[in-house]
């Protein structure tokens, strides 16, 4: 061994293995936390992984290219785990398909809200358009949304953020809101953040209850087909 | 590793296959199911992303094996394709954390409308919850009113 401790942090730093462990370790002390506050609403691991792997890039210096060459393993389990979602999907057919009416209506109403009012809000208050375009799927999950976005002459960088941003907010927010609202029907709850917060409020519900969680599936699958539609139509009007 | 070693420990051979044995055939199902929905979508132009349609593949596939008794809803999640399903359901929110990191590297382009953005998606976000959770109940209670 002549190798200085230099020359070894030079390999690690630049080796995909060192940040798929980096994300998987942060993960599991993200998630440790989670659980041990209970997983309180606030408590969210995805938003406090991010922190603690944006913290890590930060102090090490880590351009964001290299991190992403090992953490793209993680990246990549997003596409076969939508495709498992038929599984949990399958298993509660009867009561999905009790609900179906339900869903169709809430998903064309939910669609166009989501993007209308994200829309509206921010030409508001003076959002130029062409960061209004990396906002308008913003309730879409990451892989969908960025591809809207690129077909419209958008920043898809900024749309993947918006994204997040959104997953994490819807999150937080839908336990505390539905507990609010008195509304006990974990379907309607589930489909409601499946659709306004994709896959990361998809996770949010599949802590909370396994029903929610089948529910919240589907409106994320579905509202990613709708909103792909519903975005250039929208971008025509919003000029 | 030899199967038959694992009876001395006390586990049945059969649930040392259900556990490790049908982990890769199962695996290679979701991505298979994957590839299929991206060269369909591809191919024919669809705005439909890749994995909604190997989602909706699978779901066609497990109905069709249901006629003929080889899965049933109640088993499903025992067998090796229920278990990769659980652990990568289970992980979710893991698969977030590399895109969202990538915050640090759009830092300065947040900068100038960090603010209105984030009012944007906080105010759309509620609103959105709000409007669909009202608009599932409203239609679930007409058509079922128990």
């Amino acid at each position: 061994m002549n190798r200085d401790p230099f020359a070894l942090w030079v390999y690690l730093s630049a080796s995909p293995l060192t940040w798929l462990t980096v994300t998987l370790v942060v993960w599991i002390a993200a998630d440790a936390a989670a659980k041990g506050m209970g997983r309180h609403p606030v408590a969210n691991p995805v938003l406090m992984a991010i922190i603690g792997v944006a913290l890590v890039l930060a102090l090490t210096r880590t351009p964001y290219a290299t991190y992403f060459e090992g953490a793209q393993f993680v990246h990549f389990l997003l596409g076969p785990a939508t495709v498992a979602i038929a599984i949990p999907l399958y298993k509660h057919w009867p009561i999905v398909r009790k609900n179906l009416t339900a869903m169709m209506a809430a998903l064309l109403v939910g669609a166009v809200v989501a993007l209308v009012s994200a829309l509206a809000i921010a030409m508001a208050l003076g959002v130029p358009r062409d960061v209004l375009i990396a906002l308008a799927p913003k309730s879409v999950t990451a892989g969908v949304a960025m591809g809207v976005t690129e077909s419209l002459g958008g920043e898809p960088a900024l749309t993947a953020v918006l994204v997040i941003a959104t997953g994490i907010i819807g999150a937080v927010m839908v336990t505390p809101l539905m507990n609010a609202l008195g509304i006990r029907d974990y379907a309607a709850r589930g489909f409601a953040v499946g659709l306004a917060s994709h896959g990361i409020g998809t996770a949010r519900a599949f802590t909370v209850n396994p029903v929610a969680g089948v529910f919240a599936g589907i409106a994320m699958g579905l509202n990613a087909l709708v909103t792909a539609l519903l975005v250039p139509l929208a971008m025509a009007f919003f000029r | 590793m030899n199967a038959k070693a694992w009876p001395r420990v006390g586990l049945p051979v059969r649930n040392v296959e259900a556990h490790g044995g049908a982990m890769i055939p199962a695996l290679t199902l979701l991505l298979g199911c994957q590839l299929v929905g991206e060269v369909v979508a591809r191919g024919l132009g669809l705005p439909v992303p890749g994995p909604v349609l190997g989602l909706a593949l699978l779901l066609a596939g497990l109905f069709f094996a249901s006629r003929f008794g080889w899965v049933t809803p109640e088993t499903v999640d025992d067998t090796g394709l229920g278990r990769v399903a659980g652990v990568l359901l289970g992980a979710l929110g893991l698969m977030f954390v590399p895109a969202g990191a990538g915050v640090v590297h759009h830092a300065e382009l947040l900068a100038n409308h960090g603010l209105a953005l984030l009012a944007a998606l906080i105010g759309s976000t509620l609103i959105t919850l709000v409007v669909t959770v009202a608009v599932f109940r409203l239609i679930a209670r007409r058509s079922d009113p128990s």
